[in-house]
């Protein structure tokens, strides 16, 4: 992106028409790790890497619960999804309160859209520099959608944001079809696969993986550490299946050689 | 100074409404009479009145707000319909949701000291089962199988617990309903002999329009041969 003339206020269109500081708070978006969500028939799930600035400190959280039937992971300015998430779980408690259910996930999203829209749209504001994933259930369906800073908001089968993101949508391209008649062990095996295409040098732990489910009887529940490695172990274990295969194979090469050295 | 503009005393009443749980669904009954004090003024009002497709409510007490009531309703649900992403009929509000919202709007009314001064009655069919319960002027919030308001807690209440059977058929409840509703038209002063039945299914709601019940006002003691 270069710096152009247009681009010093939200109010300035380009001549392209395009609003430059929209599109920045994106690129805020872009800048931080990676999250994905996927979903099936039963179950919803939100994966994400953790960054710790350095080895001191502790791993920075990005799945936060809004209610007992949803939750967000966010990529970007975290200070600006804590806005975001104190006003989703306000808007939930206050359904519940007057109605005595649980308040539809699509409905919490659209009112989250027309108030990050009002950022771009009024004098002395910034667009919020965070985009969420939003896993639900309700209805008997299960829910994922994106927000972004624009206002935009979309449902998805499964999506990734944040930096190195492309990797993990090319995996969750690849795979979608298959999600909705997964069990929930299977759908989460997944995640973690996508998540590790996007991870790069970074190797996966279980204080770096953050896994959240929710689902038919199932509660939005952010998985313990220990639940999180064994599913790291999984993916390592049919890792190191394949190591295997190939040492195999090649030692049965080397033996071929040998016996053919000696028959001389 | 501004005059006291809040509900003082109820003006145009409305009695009892009756409500009973069958097999396929509810059936509520009312008459169709409102009272301006001893005066039976109005003799064909509608006290029980459809709200959604699947939702009906009905009123004891002040008419007026019953009226008030009804509009409130109406209005939460064309609200309620912009924000439901389907647009489909099965993701609008659901009679328990309806009931919760009318129990917080009249508890917020009586704590100004300004309530809408009646008992309503909330039925509905919603996934796959019936939901009633009722609220009044207080707020306070109840749901049961059988229902009565006004005078009819006290004359028809205690024949439908004696009568009520958990899935019983249609026809036995329509005959609970209107031997609550002879009694009342026989014991309270404020009834007419004029009644409206609702129905409420998995098909959706039915409001008849009124029917009499035969009446027996001959007095034993004074008939032929009695005395």
């Amino acid at each position: 992106m270069f710096r152009t003339q247009y681009d010093s206020d939200i109010s300035i269109y380009s001549p392209e028409g395009r609003l430059y500081q929209i599109e920045y708070a994106m690129q805020a978006v872009a800048q931080g790790s990676t999250a994905l969500g996927l979903k099936s028939k039963t179950h919803a799930v939100v994966v994400t890497l953790m960054r710790s600035s350095d080895e001191l400190s502790s791993h920075q959280r990005k799945i936060f619960k809004v209610d007992g039937h949803m939750g967000i992971a966010i990529s970007g300015l975290t200070a600006d999804a804590r806005v975001l998430l104190k006003f989703m779980r306000n808007e939930t408690l206050h359904h519940k309160f007057v109605y005595g259910s649980d308040l539809p996930t699509g409905e919490v999203v659209s009112s989250l859209a027309m108030k990050s829209q009002r950022n771009t749209q009024r004098w002395g504001r910034r667009p919020y520099g965070v985009g969420l994933l939003v896993i639900g259930y309700d209805g008997g369906k299960t829910h994922l959608y994106q927000t972004s800073p624009s206002g935009n908001c979309f449902s998805y089968y499964a999506q990734a944001i944040g930096s190195r993101s492309q990797s993990a949508r090319t995996y969750l391209e690849k795979n979608f079809k298959e999600f909705p008649e997964l069990g929930l062990e299977e759908l989460v095996l997944h995640g973690v696969k996508a998540l590790k295409e996007s991870s790069g040098k970074e190797t996966l732990t279980k204080l770096n993986v953050g896994i959240a489910v929710v689902g038919k009887e199932q509660k939005f529940e952010i998985l313990k550490p220990n639940k999180v490695q064994t599913y790291l172990d999984q993916i390592l274990q049919t890792e190191g299946e394949i190591e295997i295969e190939n040492e195999n194979e090649n030692e049965k090469d080397q033996e071929a050689e040998t016996l053919e050295l000696k028959l001389d | 100074m501004q005059p006291k503009k809040k509900t003082l005393r109820p003006i145009v009443t409305g009695s009892s409404v009756l409500g009973i749980k069958y097999k396929d669904g509810v059936i509520l009954a009312s008459d169709t009479l409102g009272s301006y004090g001893s005066l039976a003024r109005f003799r064909d009002i509608r006290r029980i009145v459809p709200i959604t497709k699947h939702t009906v409510i009905g009123g004891t007490g002040e008419f007026s707000d019953f009226q008030e009531i009804t509009k409130i309703l109406r209005q939460k649900i064309i609200e309620n319909q912009e924000l439901v992403e389907s647009g489909k009929e099965e993701d609008e509000l659901l009679p328990s949701e309806i009931h919760s919202y009318l129990s917080r709007v009249l508890y917020g009314r009586r704590n100004k000291f300004n309530p809408l001064w009646n008992d309503v009655v909330v039925a509905g069919f919603e996934k796959g089962k019936v939901h009633m319960g009722t609220v009044d002027l207080w707020g306070s919030y109840f749901e049961d199988d059988i229902i009565a308001t006004g005078y009819g807690t006290y004359f028809a209440l205690p024949l439908m617990r004696k009568a009520y059977k958990k899935d019983m058929e249609r026809d036995k409840a329509l005959e609970v309903l209107r031997d609550c509703l002879t009694v009342l038209f026989y014991r309270d002063c404020r009834t007419i002999n004029r009644y409206v039945f609702a129905e409420i299914t998995k098909e959706g709601v039915n409001i008849t329009d009124p029917v009499e019940i035969e009446t027996k006002w001959e007095i034993a003691d004074w008939q032929e041969g009695k005395l």
